[in-house]
């Protein structure tokens, strides 16, 4: 019995991390139709940002410490906010009038491009670093259960995330328009929306989340190299479809229950190399008997 | 239509190898991992390899020639290995071809090294099937079902484990070679393996399997698999209280698992090729060379390896008198007795040399030598 929760603490914990990154896809695919197939590499650049800023966050901040930790997280995520606007505006603003499929090969081109770039060994090298202790690694004990420090930020940075995003998108005016643009561009325009800020706008938060999933997965697992994101990205793209693309609730849920299945498969002897593969196999049973996801809305297709 | 094409193909058909009677350098191939997953493997063999070839050339060379080595980096992934090999040999027409050390990728270049009849020495790949492939293909090193016996041994004896769960690399020939032999040793010497759980190499989470190796209550672990995969497991199964000790195979030997794993390898143990401390005259000459060559770096096993690769090839052109590949090939398989730097080497009729195996345990940070065991 203990195993069974240790697993689930082990499962949310991995499946909060695909959540946050299942975010960005699903609010770049809300305002834009595609799949930004470069974010598992924000990802992966945000946890490199964190390996940098940790030892000048720790020159005027003690290493180790939650305020620290919370420092180095929030640099990331601007500079990550900062990448994915970059991305947008270099590599899908030229093509906004072209076919939705242009745009979704260039965003492959752009994940290979930053991949390869990253592996150079002027750049980060293809070599996996130690990721630095941000935080105090403690664990508690409870009954036969064993929870890490790191476990339990995941888990409340993921939900402090949330309630923030839910905010910005639900009170916030940027966030009006940002569902305005993604119910119907054109009437947005009419309505005096600027389309390349909300879009600009959405790539950034989307990112910054990225990056704040990189930084707790490299927190957790204590590496980081640059193709961590292709395994990972992949992970949470599915994650985002279980859930209902498009739906940000539905996002995280996908991620849990990824998360989750993962972890659980990855404990039976016999089919722990097949944990993968497990979890793709359920998420195509959920989708088979609800093709837009667990919480997306049918979309009636109208002649 | 049929003959011409016929033509067309044999027409570029020259034999692989180098042109009889020719001068200047003997080129000799190495395909090494110098970037990616197992990086350091191939920075260390590079390092042995570059100094071996310094060292005979600035002695005379081989058969009144220079050395020159070529170097082609495997980037730690499957694939890359045919490529290089391939064309190491019909681009530039080498003589031999050393390398690599994860078997997987030995095995890949091991049929085109095969069918060009160019003789491959691999310096540190352990797993059976790699010399099976053909009669050119060569190790330095001992094989797994050796050191698979090694490590079920130093279990049962000096760990005094009763029941140890074994965590193996599904990806990689090393890992699930070395699993079972360390498997079949240990239930003959009357333990059990309590429970048994596989990974892919460079995954990152391994939190699933090592809740479900603690559920089993193992004396021991072992975890035949590479050093980066190694250490992370050794970090998260301290946070997730697994306190038993670890055990591995050569693939965890690199700077790399104690700077990954930091204390979580502290304690831990694996067996290997060589360490400097223990070792004939020859290996202490060594390891003073490499220190000087290499700016004060220590060798370690899969730099001596692959030293003792280039020594005992450059050996067997010697004897051959030439550069022809059946002719070294042959030359190859008769090497007897040689004084290497990680033991005395006898090729034996597999292809294979067997050599003592040591134990080193994790130490400060450090690797400390614990027991030679003999074959």
């Amino acid at each position: 019995m203990t195993e069974v929760f240790q697993q689930l603490i082990n499962g949310l914990a991995l499946g909060a991390i695909y959540g946050l990154i299942a975010l960005g896809y699903t609010m770049v695919y809300g305002v834009l139709r595609f799949i930004n197939f470069a974010h598992g590499d924000v990802f992966m650049l945000g946890a490199f940002a964190g390996y940098y800023f940790a030892p000048l966050v720790n020159r005027f901040l003690p290493a180790q410490s939650y305020f620290g930790g919370a420092l180095v997280l929030v640099l990331a995520m601007v500079v990550c906010a900062l990448i994915g606007m970059l991305i947008e505006f270099l590599a899908y603003r030229p093509l906004r009038n072209r076919p939705k499929l242009t745009v979704l090969i260039t965003a492959i081109g752009v994940s290979l491009f930053i991949e390869y770039t990253c592996q150079h060994a002027a750049v980060f090298g293809a070599a996996p670093r130690k990721f630095p202790d941000l935080i105090p690694a403690t664990t508690w004990h409870i009954g036969g259960l064993v929870i890490a420090s790191s476990q339990v930020i995941v888990l409340v940075t993921t939900l402090i995330l949330l309630i923030a995003l839910r905010f910005i998108v639900q009170k916030t005016k940027v966030g009006t328009a940002m569902r305005a643009v993604s119910f119907n561009e054109q009437a947005a325009v009419l309505m005096g929306v600027n389309i390349n800020r909300i879009i600009s706008f959405t790539f950034g938060l989307g990112s910054a989340l990225a990056a704040a999933g990189g930084i707790l997965y490299a927190m957790n697992y204590s590496s980081i190299e640059p193709l961590m994101g292709v395994q990972t990205g992949l992970k949470a793209f599915v994650a985002a479809v279980v859930g209902g693309i498009g739906n940000l609730p539905g996002a995280a849920l996908g991620g849990l229950i990824l998360g989750i299945v993962e972890t659980f498969a990855g404990g039976i002897p016999g089919l722990s190399n097949y944990r993968d593969g497990i979890a793709f196999a359920i998420l195509i049973l959920i989708l088979l008997f609800r093709p837009s996801g667990l919480l997306g809305k049918p979309q009636v297709e109208k002649v | 239509m049929t003959s011409f094409l016929a033509i067309a193909v044999s027409g570029c058909n020259k034999p692989a190898g180098e042109a009889p009677n020719s001068t200047g350098p003997i080129k000799v191939g190495q395909f090494a991992s110098l970037t990616g997953k197992e990086a350091t493997f191939g920075t260390s063999s590079d390092e042995g390899t570059t100094m071996a070839i310094e060292e005979i050339n600035a002695a005379g060379g081989v058969l009144g020639r220079k050395l020159q080595l070529l170097t082609e980096d495997t980037q730690s992934k499957p694939g890359e290995p045919a490529t290089v090999v391939n064309k190491l040999i019909a681009r530039d027409g080498v003589v031999a071809i050393l390398g690599e050390v994860a078997s997987s990728r030995s095995l890949e270049a091991a049929p085109i090294c095969q069918q060009s009849k160019i003789p491959m020495i691999s310096p540190s790949s352990t797993n059976p099937k790699v010399t099976e492939v053909g009669d050119y293909i060569f190790r330095v090193c001992f094989i797994d079902p050796f050191q698979g016996t090694v490590m079920a041994n130093f279990a049962t004896k000096t760990l005094n484990a009763k029941k140890v769960a074994v965590f193996t690399d599904a990806k990689s020939d090393y890992s699930k070679g070395l699993a079972k032999f360390f498997k079949e040793k240990f239930v003959a010497n009357g333990g059990t393996i309590t429970v048994e759980l596989d990974y892919n190499g460079g995954d990152k989470d391994f939190k699933a399997q090592l809740t479900a190796i603690k559920a089993a209550n193992p004396d021991a672990v072992f975890v035949p698999g590479y050093y980066t995969d190694a250490a992370l497991i050794c970090v998260q199964a301290k946070q997730l209280g697994l306190a038993v000790p670890f055990m591995g195979g050569d693939g965890w030997e690199s700077e790399k698992l104690v700077e990954i794993g930091q204390d979580a390898v502290e304690g831990q143990y694996f067996s290997t090729h060589y360490h400097p401390d223990v070792g004939s005259e020859r290996s202490k000459q060594f390891l003073q060379n490499y220190r000087r060559r290499w700016k004060d770096k220590t060798p370690d096993a899969l730099a001596a390896c692959a030293y003792d690769s280039v020594i005992v090839l450059a050996e067997a052109l010697k004897r051959a008198g030439t550069t022809d590949g059946p002719k070294v090939r042959d030359a190859l398989a008769a090497t007897k007795n040689f004084p290497a730097v990680t033991g005395n080497i006898t090729i034996d009729e597999h292809r294979d040399a067997s050599k003592a195996a040591v134990i080193l345990q994790v130490k400060d940070g450090k690797y400390k030598y614990l027991e030679t065991v003999a074959p």
